[in-house]
This record gives structure tokens, C-alpha cells and sequence, in this order.
């Protein structure tokens, strides 16, 4: 119960595209159809689901102060090594994607190596450490957060499809309107932050 | 630092017609936020007021024409299955010369910023230009390119953070401009806020400039 809390904390509270709008330039860029969407959005829970937890253990295993290996505080290290483990967690995912689905991989072009600067991927790692959960929280909060960035992308690709048919001005039709409709889903999504869950 | 890049770019002018290009197309046509749509987390976060998003612009520019330089140098010898990695050691270093550098000579700025400062890492537009462009140019061009497309970046950045200072509390770089018995529009203080004026700003361009309107 505690989980299936902090994982709908993750995904709907704390929508990291809606409340935090974290990771928002892939997120408007890639967002034209459903399916390129679902593509990035998987990418995204992949990534977020193992940076996290690998974060966390460098993090408690080797820079910590207290029970470092090294028995330093090595904690200004942070941003440079939660980095390096999303680049090279990343360029795994690119590998994959490029041998196995040659079509999504010329589809997501450049936004798939810019998973690796996705303010979402970096910004959960510091939010891990930050609020200080234990090694399955982590995990949790991190499939969580890939969830509602992966839902909140597919949302915003089903209204752009849409919406393609509707009579909108010349000059706002497309990104101009994908921004708009993104602010009025972060308006939306501020409702959640009443929710109370522990 | 023109002096360093000249030696490297001897066969085509200094500002060449192409060159000045570089430097003004992301001014408008192909703005990184409104063409190009990079770097649009830290133009939610900073643009509450303007003195932090000037700050934050200057600091971009920095990052991002150095980034471009260093790369473009070494983009013959790095590896293609490593490359994002070396790109980020180049730009997480060249981060943390900025924050140094702002520490020491502006420390309250610093304070105010600290948190952005770091998540120049992860703005899109750095790591784009350099995927995009200094992979593939010389270092003169790809210097300017990164210069162009900092501006470009900072133009939008203050004209967001202007509008929102000004109808969220009524004043411009912490001067009051709006009368006293002006309410602040609460509005303008969400993040939320800096996605209709991008949005409005996106209009606004497009309508003058009817080539990037999408067709789709």
C-alpha cells in the first residue's frame, strides 16, 4: 500500500512534466503522434526505472559520508557521477533502439540521445537524494515518475492529433499551441496537489 | 578568445556573410526555444525577474559557445558510441567554471541561482548544438553558432521574465513601475504562465514570419 502510494504520489502529485515541468523539451518536440510518443515515453520509464535505483547505490556506497567505502564525503561529486550513469545508461538504450527498431530510431532522431540532458532524469536522481528514500522507494518513486512523464506525454500527442482538425490560427498551429495546451495542463494538474497521501 | 579561434579559420573571413548568419538566425528564425524548442525548463524557472534570467543568459552563452569550441576541436578523435559522455564531462566542467566564477565575484546572485547554475547540465540546448552542429563544423562557426544561439536563448528568456515581473508584481528589475494600488496577477508567478507568453510569443513571430508556420 505504501508503494502504490509513493508511485501515484510520483506519476499524479508530482507529475514531473505538469508540476515540476521538468523535462519539457523532448517532451513538446516529440509529441506530434501517439506513437513516436509512446516510443520516448517507454525510453523515459526504462531509463528512470534503472538510473535511479543505480543512483542510489552509488550514492550510499560510495558518496556518502558515513558509510562510504572510501570513508570520505564525497557528495559534491553527485552531479558529475548521477551524470555519467544516465549517459551511459542512455547510450545503452540508443543501442538497442537503433538495432531493434530501426523506424523508431529515425523517428526520435536527435531526442533520443537528449534523453541523457532530460531535466526529468537528472532532476529525479536529485529528488532521490534529496528526500532521502531507502533503496525500494527509490525504485518505486522512479517507475512512478517515468509513468506520469510517459502519461502525461501521450496525453499531450492524443490533443495535438486531435486537435490537427480543429480551426486553429495559422501561426499558433502547432508548437504554439502545444504550449498553451501544456500550460492549461499544468493548471489541471495543480487539482492533485490536494490530494494527501502518506 | 576571437584571437585563439582566428588561427583555426584562416580560409574564409573572420565575419563572413555566412558567419554573421550564424550569429543572427537564432535571433529569430531559428530561435533554440521557439524554432528549435530547446532548453525550456530553465525558461520556466528563471523568468520570475529578470535580473536572475540575465544572469542565467550570460551564463548560457558562456556554456555554450565554449562547449561548441571544445568539441568542434576534438570532434575528429571522439569515439560516435561515446560521444555523449565526453560531451557532458566538457560542458558539466565548463558548469562548474561558471558557478565558481559567479561564486566568487557575485556571491547573492549565486545564492539566488545556485540550483540553475547546475541544470545548465542538462539544458537541452548545449548538448543540441553540440549534436546538432560542433559535431559536424569547424571550431571558428561553431564558436559563433553557440554565441547565436545563447542570445537567442537570453532574448526570449528576458522578454518572458520582463512580462512576468511586470504583471506578477508590478515592477521591472525590482523597480516599482505599476501604481501602488496595482494587484499583482498571481497568474504570472506560476510556471505556468511562462507557457502562454511563450505560447503568445510563438504567435506573434509566426504571424511575421510565415515560413515557420507548421504545416502539419
Amino acid at each position: 500500500m505504501e508503494y502504490l502510494n509513493l508511485f501515484t504520489k510520483a506519476a499524479f502529485v508530482e507529475n514531473m512534466i505538469l508540476a515540476f515541468f521538468l523535462g519539457m523539451c523532448s517532451y513538446l518536440a516529440v509529441s506530434k503522434t501517439v506513437k513516436t510518443a509512446m516510443g520516448l515515453g517507454l525510453a523515459v520509464i526504462f531509463v528512470l526505472g534503472i538510473t535511479i535505483p543505480a543512483n542510489w547505490m552509488i550514492n550510499e556506497y560510495f558518496l556518502k559520508p558515513d558509510t562510504s567505502i572510501f570513508g570520505e564525503d564525497l557528495t559534491f561529486l553527485g552531479f558529475i557521477v548521477f551524470i555519467a550513469v544516465i549517459a551511459s545508461m542512455v547510450q545503452l538504450v540508443e543501442m538497442i533502439v537503433e538495432k531493434f527498431f530501426p523506424a523508431l530510431y529515425t523517428s526520435l532522431g536527435i531526442f533520443l540521445p537528449l534523453i541523457t540532458v532530460n531535466c526529468s532524469i537528472l532532476g529525479g536522481s536529485l529528488f532521490m537524494v534529496a528526500r532521502e528514500y531507502d533503496f525500494s522507494h527509490a525504485t518505486v518513486f522512479g517507475l512512478g515518475s517515468g509513468f506520469g512523464w510517459w502519461l502525461a506525454i501521450i496525453a499531450l500527442a492524443a490533443i495535438r492529433e486531435k486537435i490537427r482538425y480543429s480551426n486553429v490560427p495559422a501561426p499558433l498551429r502547432g508548437l504554439g499551441m502545444a504550449f498553451i495546451i501544456t500550460g492549461l495542463m499544468g493548471i489541471a494538474f495543480m487539482s492533485f496537489m490536494g490530494i494527501k497521501l502518506d | 578568445m576571437a584571437e585563439t579561434a582566428t588561427k583555426q579559420e584562416e580560409k574564409e573571413a573572420l565575419f563572413s556573410k555566412n558567419n554573421r548568419r550564424l550569429l543572427t538566425d537564432p535571433l529569430d528564425d531559428n530561435n533554440p526555444i521557439t524554432v528549435q524548442v530547446l532548453g525550456i525548463c530553465s525558461a520556466l524557472a528563471v523568468t520570475v525577474a529578470i535580473k536572475p534570467a540575465f544572469v542565467m543568459s550570460i551564463a548560457v552563452v558562456a556554456v555554450t559557445a565554449f562547449a561548441n569550441l571544445a568539441i568542434s576541436l576534438m570532434r575528429n578523435g571522439i569515439p560516435p558510441r561515446v560521444r555523449m559522455i565526453v560531451e557532458l564531462v566538457v560542458i558539466a566542467s565548463l558548469v562548474i567554471l561558471v558557478d565558481q566564477i559567479l561564486k566568487a565575484f557575485s556571491f547573492d546572485m549565486w545564492k539566488q541561482l545556485s540550483v540553475y547554475i547546475g541544470l545548465i547540465i542538462t539544458n537541452c540546448i548545449v548538448m543540441g548544438r553540440l549534436e546538432a552542429y560542433a559535431m559536424a563544423n569547424k571550431p571558428w562557426p561553431s564558436f559563433l553558432d553557440g554565441i547565436g544561439n545563447g542570445l537567442g536563448y537570453g532574448a526570449l528568456l528576458i522578454i518572458v521574465a520582463a512580462c512576468r515581473e511586470l504583471f506578477g508584481k508590478g515592477s521591472l528589475m525590482g523597480f516599482q513601475i505599476m501604481p501602488d494600488s496595482y494587484v499583482g496577477n498571481g497568474l504570472m508567478l506560476l510556471p505556468a504562465s511562462a507557457m502562454f507568453l511563450i505560447g503568445i510569443i510563438i504567435w506573434i513571430q509566426r504571424s511575421r514570419n510565415t515560413k515557420l508556420i507548421d504545416i502539419s
